[in-house]
């Protein structure tokens, strides 16, 4: 089984907020995030997919359709947007970055042609990064 | 729903890789120029990733700023512009930086949340790195 990896950056603005909590709580659990005015990153995202290597190509997926795939289903919804304004899952859930890559494995799940999606990550910064497998 | 939370963190130090169970010769033959007797130094980086269910409420794994805190505590201040050989953990054990993961992967292991997994990765140089599977 080979693991194929292909990149793709976003911009977006959020902020983190939970409407159960007081503006106190929300500030003391999420800090300088919860400013409602929102802030932003440039979120870089990796998608992993596995599969064998198909005997007459070699590839394991055409890297040009994952590619249009990523674009479609996470870029077109996600970048130069407001998280929390303008992407419907993240009306009810906050878009942390863990949060993130869960949205955008449910948005990529039963997408990738010939190969099983494997993992996703997502950085919200060169330091700091989200994984989600399905799990 | 579980999931992964990475943070790389930065510490500088120096280090001899030496050992008194070699002889001179054989030091210098095993190590190189890392047997130096006045020791070198690296910029480390140190990756952390701690994996767990997704709180229902804050949407996170763990608190960003207690993992801060834990790793400061634990690894940044005690190893941050040291000498690693003069440290007592190192003092019966060559710092090689697989060694040198395993102690933060062993000082992480206590302080952080027991239901959190922890993979602790650790970069001497941008061209080598080591890494513990939890």
């Amino acid at each position: 089984m080979i693991l194929l990896t292909r990149k793709a950056e976003f911009s977006a603005s959020h902020y983190y907020w939970n409407e159960a909590w007081s503006a106190e709580e929300n500030a003391r659990v999420f800090g300088k995030c919860a400013n409602r005015n929102g802030h932003g990153h440039n979120y870089t995202l990796e998608v992993t997919v596995a599969g064998e290597p198909d005997p007459v190509t070699g590839f394991v997926v055409d890297l040009k359709r994952l590619k249009e795939t990523m674009e479609r289903e996470v870029l077109a919804a996600y970048d130069h947007r407001h998280l929390n304004l303008e992407v419907p899952e993240f009306r009810t859930a906050i878009p942390t970055t863990e949060n993130i890559a869960v949205a955008v494995w449910r948005r990529l799940e039963g997408k990738i042609e010939g190969a099983k999606l494997y993992r996703v990550r997502v950085y919200e910064m060169a330091d700091l990064f989200a994984e989600y497998a399905g799990e | 729903m579980r999931a992964y939370l990475g943070r790389r963190y930065r510490l500088s130090a120096s280090h001899r890789l030496h050992t008194a169970s070699l002889t001179e010769a054989q030091n210098a033959e095993v190590y190189g120029k890392c047997a130096n007797p006045h020791g070198h130094g690296h910029n480390y980086t140190v990756e952390v990733v701690v994996g767990g269910e997704i709180d229902a409420a804050t949407g996170m794994v763990c608190d960003l700023a207690e993992l801060d805190g834990c790793v400061a505590r634990e690894v940044l201040e005690p190893f941050d512009h040291q000498n690693l050989n003069t440290l007592d953990v190192f003092r019966n054990r060559v710092p090689t930086t697989e060694n040198l993961c395993m102690e933060i992967q062993e000082r992480l292991r206590k302080a952080l949340r027991g239901d959190l997994s922890l993979k602790v990765r650790v970069e001497e140089t941008g061209k080598n790195f080591f890494e513990t599977r939890g």
